[in-house]
């Protein structure tokens, strides 16, 4: 391992190959940091880099500035900051809008930028006039209004919702020249609102029978979905806040069914009916769409899990690296089953690994943000990650992964959905110009 | 289906869930309501066929339905155009989920009559009546040769209906149900 040692006598010490640093050098020596990069170990190190001009006041600082808003909008030069859209023309199909991750930083994702699928476009649901009957295998049927719920005992935590069939384009057999936003940007996290499930059933009793329920949406499709009374006892809620504001209408205004770490069509949005049965209904959601095929021509049923997986965010394609130096690698793990236990980053192709550090709090089934000091030398090099969730599952290799559920035969669509539930390695090829492709390593 | 011995069973159960702690004391602003009041948006169905509403419905009497209501958009004949395609004889290859058809991979002949029942027409859900469910999900069937062209389709025959792709899953969590 090479060690490279600025001026104020701090080592930097590598611990992998092709640049990567020692996480700690984050966590606790940000002093020894700025001391190397002013110390020309970054991009200054050429000493062409001429002295900044003299400063002088902007026109924003001389003038009384714009009316303060009764609901603030970001600043007009973030408005590339934006969701991709499946369907911009509002056709009569289904809608995706995916969050651009390698644009965002920290853990939370903004409101506006929370990823959504609608099936039938986005009901104009009136809350006041919106029912939640839970009903079925239960000793008294029971309707809830938004208002009543309002009063019951609330819970806050984050969780990710994911799409189960987020990074579908993975499933290519060559990588597919797209940002993060295109191949992951079905997954967002938040802090839900609401009322725990489990505190409704005390009062609708449960059958002991009952070993699932039927959730329903208020939307034209009428989306339903099958899930199991476990989960209902375990940590469901019928969330009514997204980041302390009532639910986007995107993402269920206003109220949603939230199945911490469960595939995200399984987290009925506009939930208006619960119905406890005996066994699954197999709707077509859970018959058909995400019922992945096997190479061996089965199919798995009731996958629910999103499992443990990684992405790096920055660098990532669409990103231009503007000459050696020391960046910082950043990125987001995530685990249907709990909290991430570890991530670990390569930068040559996963030839060697180091443990990047995890941004505190780590969370259960909510996005953790990752970061690694990076010296990039110009040469070329292959950024990956792989996490590890506190259950001891690790996120597949792309052999692994690809050995167990296969690949398509042709490049797919990137907006298609070919298969679901890919959660293995992504991996960034940075080339000698800094431009960064998407590669299979 | 509900009874006052389950009742008791059901209270045990919640107890022997939550640690045998005392109930929490909640609201209790849920309003009661009746099955009766829930019918009009009560429309799960299961595989067994519960749930199936009364009526009825043969390929014969889908047809002219489905070439006025479903066909802008499925094709003639089902064969497929903006939306799916309801009838093929494609064979599943690979993992891509464009194989799939009703006939290949549906599991069970019930999520027809669900699907159709709560979503369809796409431009006007919950329009059709129970009977041109009923005879759209005949002729659906018919058309895949999974019933015969003359078979009437209704609560009792629906879920008899034996999908050839029934027994190719796996669960993949069993622990988690």
């Amino acid at each position: 391992m090479s060690k490279h040692r600025d001026m104020r006598g701090q080592a930097l010490e590598a611990t992998a190959g092709n640049g990567l640093i020692d996480r700690r050098a984050l966590l606790g020596r940000g002093i020894a940091l700025a001391g190397a990069m002013g110390a020309g170990i970054g991009p200054a190190a050429a000493g062409a880099e001429p002295l900044a001009q003299p400063l002088a006041d902007p026109p924003w600082s001389l003038e009384f500035g714009d009316r303060t808003p009764p609901y603030q909008m970001r600043s007009k030069f973030e408005a590339q900051v934006v969701r991709t859209l499946s369907n911009p023309k509002h056709e009569m199909r289904n809608s995706h809008a995916r969050t651009p991750h390698h644009q965002l930083e920290g853990t939370t994702t903004p409101n506006g930028l929370h990823f959504t699928i609608n099936h039938g476009g986005v009901p104009d649901i009136d809350p006041d006039k919106h029912r939640l009957v839970i009903h079925g295998m239960v000793r008294q049927p029971l309707e809830f209004t938004l208002e009543t719920l309002s009063r019951y005992p609330m819970v806050s935590r984050a969780a990710f919702v994911e799409c189960g069939g987020n990074s579908a384009p993975m499933f290519s057999p060559e990588p597919l020249q797209e940002t993060v936003q295109a191949l992951h940007g079905l997954a967002s996290c938040a802090e839900w609102t609401g009322v725990k499930l489990s505190t409704l059933l005390e009062e609708t009793g449960i059958d002991p029978r009952a070993t699932w329920f039927i959730a329903e949406g208020a939307d034209s499709p009428h989306l339903s979905r099958s899930v199991p009374i476990k989960k209902a006892l375990d940590d469901a809620m019928i969330a009514l806040y997204q980041n302390g504001e009532r639910l986007m209408p995107g993402n269920g205004y206003p109220m949603r069914l939230l199945l911490p770490g469960y595939e995200g069509n399984m987290n009925v949005k506009f939930l208006r009916r619960i119905k406890l049965v005996e066994q699954p209904a197999l709707s077509m959601y859970e018959a058909r769409t995400y019922s992945p095929i096997l190479p061996s021509g089965k199919a798995y049923r009731f996958y629910f899990l999103q499992e443990v997986k990684s992405f790096i965010t920055y660098p990532s394609h669409g990103h231009a690296l503007k000459g050696p130096g020391l960046y910082e690698i950043s990125g987001i793990a995530y685990s249907g089953t709990g909290p991430i236990e570890k991530v670990m980053v390569s930068a040559d192709g996963g030839q060697s690994w180091a443990q990047a550090a995890l941004q505190e709090p780590v969370l259960s089934k909510a996005f953790t943000r990752f970061r690694l000091p990076w010296r990039w030398n110009g040469g070329p090099a292959t950024l990956l990650s792989r996490a590890w969730d506190q259950s001891g599952n690790v996120q597949p290799t792309r052999a692994e992964f690809v050995a167990a559920r296969g690949e398509l035969t042709k490049p797919p669509p990137v907006l298609g959905f070919l298969n679901q539930h890919y959660n293995s390695i992504t991996s960034w090829g940075v080339a000698t110009n800094g431009e960064v492709k998407h590669v299979y390593a | 289906m509900f009874t006052r011995k389950g009742a008791i069973a059901a209270a045990s159960l919640w107890l022997a869930l939550t640690g045998g702690a005392s109930l929490a004391e909640t609201p209790n602003l849920g309003k009661p309501i009746d099955e009766a009041a829930i019918a009009a948006w009560d429309i799960s169905i299961l595989p067994d066929g519960t749930g199936l509403p009364k009526g009825s419905g043969t390929p014969a009497q889908g047809a002219p339905i489905y070439a006025e209501k479903c066909a802008a958009c499925h094709g003639d004949n089902g064969k497929g155009g903006e939306a799916a395609a309801l009838v093929s004889d494609r064979q599943l290859a690979g993992i891509s989920a464009a194989q799939k058809t009703i006939k290949n991979f549906w599991p069970y002949s019930t999520t027809i009559f669900d699907f159709v029942r709560r979503a369809m027409p796409f431009q006007m859900p919950r329009s059709l009546t129970d009977d041109e469910v009923y005879a759209l999900t005949a002729y659906i069937l018919a058309e895949n040769k999974l019933i015969g062209a003359t078979d009437t389709m209704d609560a009792q025959t629906l879920p008899k209906v034996k999908m050839p792709n029934r027994d190719n899953f796996i669960i993949r969590f069993p622990d988690r149900i």
